[in-house]
């Protein structure tokens, strides 16, 4: 995956970045089912290496393929995006270790949720139950998230079309 | 691409099973892995898949834009409508156990009718933004 970013970073070919990214993200799909978590790897297959791709080419089409030269040089923004990744990758060495039962999220709610979702909701899945049920108003904010982002998509490109027709 | 009869023929075996796996993940998603939301993706993947086969217009008859964007709103107010609804029946906004009398039995009614609007949203928004990309011709001048 590492390999896949710096040819993704390298490479000045826009189509062949897009489909770079639909690699990784089925390569990060993989991921994400050998760590048990079925549901987002389904939503990243879909979503990243599915849609995300077929609208990056048809943004492509109405786009040049090649990326145009930078004007400045990369020094600055590549000091700073290397340090922040060192303060993050710092940050990571105070979290518990991975599949710590005694981590804190882990004592929090979680035994509640998962001992008595069952028995409340009637629902197996206990990530359904939690998303829908438990925690149902943050999936409504959710998907609020997801209407807003469309409306704003929708007004920005509707107003473009206008102004090609008043031309 | 609209005249080649392999894609055309691939795409029609496979879109009813695409839509098919859709529903499955819809109403599974309480049993197994999947929900509204990788539902929602993937009948609006198959909309795309069949409007890049058999073109954009035909697309469009299909599914018209109008249809694409009441489901847009129409999914959250089915979400907003599952919580309204639990407020008139006695109990607090989106609180499912007054949907049944059988509490085990109202939270499945409104985790379902939930889902369902979370699948609506998600396909509707999705094949807007595909659409508003697609419908769009290469500026002249660039």
């Amino acid at each position: 995956m590492a390999i896949l970013v710096l040819a993704m970073a390298v490479q000045r070919n826009l189509f062949a970045v897009v489909v770079l990214a639909g690699i990784y993200s089925f390569l990060m799909a993989s991921v994400l089912v050998a760590l048990d978590a079925v549901d987002v790897a389904m939503t990243e297959a879909s979503v990243g290496a599915g849609i995300s791709t077929v609208l990056l080419l048809g943004a492509l089409y109405l786009t040049k393929s090649e990326e145009a030269k930078p004007v400045q040089r990369a020094g600055l923004p590549l000091l700073i995006s290397i340090g922040v990744a060192g303060a993050l990758v710092y940050g990571t060495f105070g979290l518990p270790a991975f599949s710590d039962p005694l981590a804190p999220i882990h004592t929090h709610v979680v035994p509640r949720y998962l001992s008595e979702s069952l028995k409340v909701t009637g629902v197996p899945n206990v990530v359904t139950s939690v998303l829908a049920s438990w925690r149902g108003y943050d999936t409504l904010g959710e998907t609020t998230v997801v209407f807003t982002a469309g409306a704003g998509v929708v007004a920005l490109l509707r107003r473009r079309r206008r102004d090609e027709s008043a031309r | 691409m609209r005249g080649d009869i392999v894609l055309r023929v691939v795409a029609k075996l496979f879109i009813p099973f695409m839509l098919l796996f859709a529903l499955y993940v819809q109403f599974h998603g309480e049993l197994g892995p999947g929900g509204g939301f990788q539902a929602g993706v993937i009948i609006a993947a198959a909309i795309i898949f069949y409007a890049l086969i058999f073109g954009l217009p035909d697309a469009c008859r299909l599914l018209p834009e109008t249809v694409v964007e009441t489901m847009m709103a129409g999914g959250v107010l089915i979400y907003a409508g599952v919580g309204v609804a639990g407020l008139l029946l006695g109990g607090n906004y989106l609180d499912y156990f007054v949907l049944d009398p059988d509490p085990v039995r109202g939270q499945e009614r409104g985790i379902f009718w939930i889902e369902v609007g979370v699948a609506v949203t998600v396909s509707g928004v999705m094949l807007k933004v595909f659409y508003m990309f697609a419908g769009r011709t290469r500026d002249p001048e660039d």
